[in-house]
C-alpha cells in the first residue's frame, strides 16, 4: 500500500497524471502535500462526509487549549472582499476531552493528525505538550503562537522573537524528537524572517506560514464594529499575496527548513504558487467553508498542474521560482511546454511559468 | 449525512417580497426532513464572495424526469442573494445538504401550532404535511411587520385547520404580533407543541409564551453562518444541556432547531458567565 499511496491524485482516477506527490516535513513523510488548516476543519469528523480524509496529507485540528473554552460572543464573523474576518476566541473542549474523544476518531479512521495547540503562557504550552507526548496517534504538533501572553500585557507570542522561541523550545523539549514540531507564524510582524530564525533555532522542525492578519470591519448600519471582539483575523484569498511573500522571504533565508504555506488556497494553481515560492506542503483553510471538498480537489488539481509543467515529482517544484534569473527552465519543464506548443495548446498567456521566466 | 452536489436551476419566481428558487440537487430532496437547510455557494466562478449562504429547505418534490427538486425561499439582502435572484434556468449551482438537525416530530397525534415571522414560515409547510400524516392537528400563525412581508399565506390556509395572521401595521389580519394571539390559540386548542421559525426576538417570545401555557416548543434559529457544516464555530448561541450546563452550541450542527426551553434567549449574542469554559465563569 505504501508504494502506491504516494502516487496519483486522490481517488486515483484512471487517466490522471502519475505524479509522485510525496513530501517531507523533517523525517515525517506525507503521501500528499495537502492538509486542512487549523480552525477550518474542527476536529476532522465534520469534513468526513465530503471526502476521504486519509487521502490528503493530514488534518490539522482546531487549536486546543488546556481548559475548555466558551469562545467569544457573537457576531464572530464578517464576510470581506475575497475573504472573511473572524474572532472566535479559540472555543474548544480543552486538551483532556480532545485527547479522549477527538483523537481516537482520527486514529480509528487512519487519518494523519496534526494537533494544533494554543496557550496563554509558556508554561501552558508545556503542559499541553506533556499531555500530547503520550499520544501515539499524532503525526505532528503545530504550535499556534498567535495568542496573547497573559503574563505580559497580552503581548502576542508570535510578534516577539524571544517569546516565540521560548514557547517553541519548551514544546520541543517535551514532544518526542521523532514527532515534528511546527511553529505557525503571524504575518503581523515587521520582520518575519527574524521570527522564523528564532523559532528554528529554538528547535522548530518546520514553519506554518501564515496565520490570519489582524483586521476590522465597521458595520455601517449599526454604526459599530461588526464583530463582538472588535478586531478579528482576516483570512481567505485576500491575504494570499501576503502569505506567498512570507513563504518566499523565509525560504530564501532558510532554504532547508520545511515550510507549510497557508493563505487563501482554493485551487491547485493557488497551491502551486506557494510550492514554487518554497513551501513543502500547503494547508487549505477558509476556502473549505466555500467548498468542503476543496482539500481533495486541490490535491488533484495540483497533481495535474505539476504534470502539465513537466514535474514528475512534487518535491522538484519546491522553491523552483527561486532559481537564478539566467537559469533556464529545467529541461523537463521546457519539454512539457514544448509538447504543449506542438499540440497547439501552448498560447495561454496566463501560463504561470512563462510569465515567471519572463520576469 | 450531507452531500455536496451540482444542482441545476429550474426557475426563480417572485413571491411577494421574496424569491423562491427551484433546483435539482441530486440526493438532497430524498434525504431532506422539515427543518433541514442547505448551503449554496454564490457569485459564480472567480467571485469574491467566499461564504456559502444558508437557507432552510422550503419544499421538496419528485418531478419525474428531473428526479427530486427542492425549493428555497429567500429575501434579497445583499450581493449574494441578489446574485441568486438573477439566476436563470439551467444555471449550475453548488449545493451542500441536507444540513442541521430537523424538527422533532411528536409520537402521538397531538395538536400543534406552527408560528412564523416573515419568510421564517418557509420550512413549516413540509413540517405541516408530515404532522398531518401523523394525525396531528395543525394550526398556523403567520406574522410580519406588513402584509407584503408575509410568506405562504395561501399554503398555510390550505394545510391548516385554522390560520391566524398578524401584522404590526394591521395591513392584514390582526394588528400586533404573533405572541399577542398565541396564548389564546394554545389554550383554546389544547396545543401540545409549538413549532416556530423567524427572527431571534420572535423565537424568544414564542418560547416563553409556549412554556407559560404548558406547551413544548421547537424553534429553528437564524444565525449568521460561515460554513454551515460545523467547522467554523461562528454560529453559536448559549444552550442549556441535559446536564443543566450552558454551552455555546453551533446552530448548524446542534441546531438549527432547538428546544425553546433550552436556549438562553435573553443571552443570545453574549457568553453568559456560567457557560462551560467562560472566561469569568465558574466552569473552566
Amino acid at each position: 500500500m505504501t508504494a502506491v499511496i504516494g502516487y496519483g491524485p486522490v481517488g486515483g482516477e484512471p487517466g490522471e497524471p502519475r505524479i509522485d506527490m510525496k513530501t517531507w516535513i523533517g523525517d515525517w513523510v506525507l503521501p500528499s502535500p495537502i492538509m486542512t488548516a487549523s480552525g477550518c476543519s474542527a476536529s476532522g469528523k465534520e469534513l468526513d462526509p465530503f471526502f476521504d480524509l486519509t487521502r490528503i496529507g493530514a488534518v490539522v485540528t482546531k487549536s486546543v487549549m488546556l481548559a475548555p473554552r466558551s469562545g467569544r460572543a457573537t457576531p464572530r464573523m464578517a464576510e470581506t472582499p475575497s475573504g472573511m474576518l473572524n474572532s472566535i476566541g479559540l472555543q474548544g473542549p480543552g486538551i483532556e476531552a480532545f485527547v479522549e474523544k477527538d483523537l481516537p476518531w482520527l486514529r480509528e479512521r487512519g487519518v494523519r493528525a496534526v494537533v494544533s495547540i494554543a496557550g496563554g503562557s509558556v508554561e501552558e504550552y508545556g503542559k499541553l505538550a506533556q499531555v500530547l507526548r503520550y499520544c501515539e496517534e499524532i503525526s505532528a504538533v503545530e504550535v499556534n503562537i498567535s495568542c496573547p501572553n497573559v503574563a505580559d500585557r497580552g503581548q502576542v507570542f508570535a510578534c516577539d522573537a524571544k517569546l516565540a522561541a521560548e514557547v517553541v523550545s519548551n514544546v520541543r523539549r517535551i514532544i518526542p524528537s521523532e514527532i515534528p514540531v511546527i511553529a505557525k507564524l503571524s504575518p503581523d510582524v515587521t520582520d518575519i524572517v527574524g521570527i522564523a530564525y528564532a523559532v528554528v533555532k529554538a528547535g522548530a522542525t518546520g514553519l506554518s506560514l501564515i496565520n490570519t492578519t489582524l483586521g476590522m470591519v465597521v458595520d455601517t448600519e449599526t454604526l459599530r464594529p461588526a464583530l463582538a471582539g472588535v478586531t478579528g483575523g482576516l483570512s481567505g484569498p485576500a491575504i494570499r499575496p501576503i502569505a506567498v511573500r512570507c513563504v518566499w522571504q523565509v525560504h530564501e533565508a532558510m532554504p532547508d527548513i520545511p515550510i507549510i504555506g497557508i493563505g487563501g488556497i482554493g485551487s491547485g494553481l493557488d497551491a502551486l504558487q506557494f510550492i514554487l515560492a518554497g513551501a513543502s506542503a500547503v494547508q487549505v483553510g477558509t476556502m473549505t467553508f466555500n467548498d468542503p471538498s476543496s482539500p481533495q480537489r486541490v490535491h488533484t488539481e495540483l497533481a495535474r498542474a505539476l504534470a502539465e509543467r513537466g514535474f514528475g515529482r512534487f518535491t522538484d517544484a519546491i522553491g523552483y521560482a527561486h532559481r537564478p534569473h539566467d537559469e533556464p527552465l529545467s529541461e523537463f519543464v521546457a519539454d512539457a511546454w514544448a509538447e504543449d506548443d506542438r499540440a497547439g495548446e501552448g498560447s495561454d498567456p496566463a501560463r504561470p511559468l512563462s510569465s515567471g521566466a519572463a520576469g | 449525512m450531507p452531500v455536496q452536489v451540482r444542482g441545476e436551476v429550474l426557475g426563480v419566481r417572485r413571491a411577494g417580497q421574496y424569491h423562491v428558487l427551484t433546483l435539482t440537487a441530486p440526493g438532497i430532496p430524498e434525504l431532506a426532513r422539515p427543518g433541514h437547510f442547505v448551503g449554496i455557494s454564490v457569485g459564480g466562478e472567480g467571485t469574491g464572495m467566499i461564504l456559502r449562504r444558508s437557507f432552510s429547505i422550503h419544499k421538496v418534490a419528485d418531478r419525474g424526469p428531473y428526479g427530486g427538486t427542492l425549493d428555497i425561499a429567500f429575501a434579497v439582502h445583499g450581493r449574494g442573494t441578489a446574485w441568486m435572484a438573477g439566476l436563470d434556468r439551467h444555471d449550475s449551482v453548488d449545493i451542500v445538504g441536507p444540513l442541521g438537525r430537523p424538527f422533532a416530530l411528536p409520537r402521538e397525534p397531538v395538536s400543534c401550532v406552527l408560528v412564523a415571522g416573515g419568510y421564517g414560515s418557509a420550512p413549516l409547510f413540509m413540517l405541516a404535511e408530515q404532522l398531518r400524516e401523523r394525525g396531528c392537528r395543525v394550526d398556523f400563525v403567520l406574522g410580519a411587520s406588513t402584509e407584503d412581508k408575509l410568506f405562504g399565506v395561501l399554503d398555510a390556509k390550505r394545510m391548516a385547520s385554522t390560520l391566524t395572521v398578524t401584522t404590526e401595521d394591521g395591513s392584514l389580519g390582526e394588528k400586533g404580533r404573533v405572541t399577542d394571539v398565541l396564548p389564546e390559540i394554545i389554550e383554546r386548542l389544547g396545543s401540545s407543541v409549538v413549532y416556530a421559525c423567524g427572527p431571534m426576538s420572535m423565537l424568544a417570545a414564542v418560547a416563553d409564551t409556549a412554556a407559560a401555557h404548558g406547551a413544548y416548543s421547537q424553534c429553528a434559529v437564524e444565525e449568521a453562518m460561515a460554513c454551515g457544516i460545523g467547522v467554523c464555530m461562528t454560529c453559536v448561541l448559549p444552550v442549556i444541556g441535559d446536564d443543566g450546563v450552558t454551552r455555546m452550541l453551533r446552530s448548524c450542527i446542534d441546531g438549527p432547531v432547538f428546544r425553546g426551553d433550552r436556549v438562553r434567549w435573553a443571552d443570545v449574542g453574549t457568553v453568559p458567565a456560567d457557560t462551560w469554559g467562560a472566561p469569568a465563569g465558574g466552569h473552566r
